[in-house]
């Protein structure tokens, strides 16, 4: 079991406030990614929870306890650090068994969970070298490694990802989330990338400002952002933003139009606008398109259309697929 | 052609780093060479270098005169029982300022420091009254604890350097991991920080077998270590070069030795935390 609760949590660095007061609940199981610019608050949410970091006010509930005055050693979490902060005198071996070993478990047992962890984390070969005999993506597998072992109530990951390569972070993403599929346990997951975040979650917090902007399926962010900061923070090329009156505002103080939901065509009606440059990757094109009504706009389209620099376009936004904010930001339903 | 600037670079580097080396180690080397000339040898004018009648006879009078071997153990008792007891004061001083540092944690470390800044004989005249009213005048435990006092602030600060290049989230992990506080230290920690403490140990030993102000005027003959037996040759019966020379390598051999075969961890000690 592992159903973790924030109610009313504050923190602030003396006069400081990092986090106003955030209420959260997350189901046992469920993989939680919180998504933010960096410096708003995430990792110190996250560290919170670990118990790493003192809560200035409110509750922490793990399981129905509230564990806010619980040492982290006994709140049965587990954590990946984005360094990995692997003990670098000790074997992988070493490093795994570490917990398990505090906790007092009789030798053969804690050779025999090892060797488990081992055998799904592809580390078996690995178990007697020292961490600096290992590759970036090896150490972060035995942090993963270190926190599976424990059999914890949640995992906690503080951008673990974030200082592997491109092309492992594709694949270790995949691997964190099988494997917690698997083990069906809760996991807190932080990372400032939005690719990240939607792959890999149940459910996403989005974090501005120490403050919970939305707490939604992937696709609820994407389909209904609650607000304007969600709206540009969640989707690539961002949301199109237009203050300006148009006919498709209906009251609304700003209205918002996803690049790909947008149709581009040499004429027929719509704004109107020249292309100031188009990014051709063969599956996409991005158009980035001035124009007199609107301002800046930019435009994603599927395939090759054969536009470039200096082109005249009309674009015609999705109707049903505007979003509409009022002067506060809020959206409008 | 690049590899042979290269080449050049490194023969100009070695040669100058000798030359600066030799420049250093001259006045040691010169001593050792004066100790095997006779007094009168000692005074010549031009110095000879190498060519004169070698002699031991220096060796034999300094120990005939004021026995090495009653000095030789002031010394080892003061310099590691000094450092001893600094050790176990400023390990868990450094510990909590680098792990645990409060709002004024900074204003700690520079009063700590600022205790080095004041010279030592600003003090003497106190602290010889305390020393006298305690009777702790010629005796070791008082010498040793001076000694550890007056190296405490620098023991601090080099651990303190040292522990704070650990990274924090190695030991945050090893609380997750649900080691106690005394388990981190234990199990995690201390491994870690062996090289640091090692290299610290050895500098203190170092000043403190070489502490001459405290130990010339706090002992005289039952506590004093081998820098009172250094500095009876200097007496005003007259200045005895060759002498002097003989008990001042005698009184820098086992130090001596000790650098020498820990160079390597003594050079880390020193540079620790300059470069990354």
């Amino acid at each position: 079991m592992g159903s973790i609760t924030l109610q009313d949590v504050r923190k602030a660095f003396g006069p400081h406030v990092v986090i106003p007061g955030a209420n959260l609940q997350i189901e046992d199981g469920s993989f939680v990614v919180f998504v933010g610019a960096s410096g708003c608050g995430k990792t110190t949410l996250l560290r919170m929870i670990a118990g790493l970091e003192d809560v200035t006010s409110g509750r922490i509930m793990i399981d129905g306890a509230n564990v806010v005055d619980v040492p982290p050693a006994r709140r049965g979490l587990s954590m990946v650090f984005q360094s990995y902060a692997l003990y670098p005198h000790m074997s992988v071996r070493g490093n795994i068994a570490f917990g398990l070993k505090m906790a007092g478990l009789p030798r053969p047992e804690i050779d025999r969970k090892v060797d488990a962890a081992a055998a799904i984390l592809n580390l078996t070969s690995y178990l007697d070298r020292k961490p600096r005999e290992l590759s970036g993506g090896q150490r972060q597998r035995v942090a993963i490694g270190r926190a599976i072992v424990r059999e914890p109530k949640a995992f906690l990951f503080d951008e673990p990802l974030s200082n592997l390569d491109a092309a492992l972070r594709v694949q270790m993403r995949q691997e964190v989330t099988r494997l917690q599929r698997q083990l069906k346990t809760t996991a807190i997951y932080v990372t400032h990338d939005q690719v990240e975040a939607m792959t890999m979650a149940d459910r996403i917090v989005v974090l501005n400002a120490g403050s919970i902007e939305q707490y939604g399926t992937p696709l609820e962010l994407y389909e209904r952002p609650a607000n304007l900061f969600v709206a540009g923070f969640i989707g690539s090329p961002r949301m199109n933003m237009i203050e300006r009156e148009t006919e498709q505002h209906r009251g609304a103080a700003t209205i918002g139009v996803r690049p790909e939901h947008m149709t581009v065509s040499r004429d027929g009606d719509g704004w109107s606008g020249t292309v100031r440059a188009a990014e051709h990757l063969g599956s996409d094109t991005f158009l980035y398109v001035d124009t007199p009504e609107i301002g800046s706009i930019t435009v994603r389209c599927v395939g090759e259309l054969g536009l470039g620099e200096g082109d005249s376009v009309r674009l015609r936004p999705d109707p049903t697929r505007i979003h509409r904010f009022d002067k506060s930001g809020t959206a409008i339903r | 052609m690049a590899r042979r600037v290269a080449v050049a670079h490194t023969v100009t580097a070695t040669v100058a780093a000798w030359i600066v080396g030799f420049v250093i180690f001259f006045p040691i080397l010169w001593m050792a060479i004066t100790s095997f000339k006779t007094e009168l040898e000692a005074f010549n004018t031009p110095p000879s270098f190498l060519l004169f009648q070698w002699t031991t006879e220096n060796y034999a009078t300094v120990q005939e005169r004021s026995n090495y071997l009653h000095h030789a153990p002031n010394s080892i008792i003061i310099a590691g029982g000094s450092t001893l007891v600094a050790m176990v004061i400023a390990i868990p001083a450094a510990w909590s300022m680098a792990f645990v540092p409060s709002r004024r944690t900074r204003d700690i470390l520079l009063w700590i420091l600022s205790t080095k800044m004041m010279p030592a004989v600003g003090v003497l005249v106190p602290i010889y009254l305390i020393f006298r009213d305690l009777a702790l005048l010629d005796s070791r435990i008082g010498l040793l604890c001076i000694l550890c006092l007056s190296n405490l602030p620098i023991v601090v600060w080099m651990l303190f350097t040292y522990f704070k290049e650990i990274p924090k989230d190695i030991l945050e992990a090893s609380r997750m991991d649900g080691a106690t506080i005394g388990r981190e230290l234990v199990y995690v920690l201390t491994p870690m920080a062996v090289p640091g403490i090692a290299s610290t140990i050895l500098l203190n030993v170092i000043l403190a077998w070489n502490e001459a102000f405290w130990t010339l005027n706090l002992s005289t003959s039952e506590a004093a270590p081998l820098t009172v037996f250094i500095a009876s040759y200097s007496s005003p019966e007259g200045l005895f070069w060759a002498k002097l020379s003989a008990a001042s390598t005698l009184a820098i051999a086992p130090i001596l030795v000790l650098g020498w075969f820990t160079q390597r961890q003594l050079v880390r000690g020193l540079t620790f935390g300059a470069v990354k």
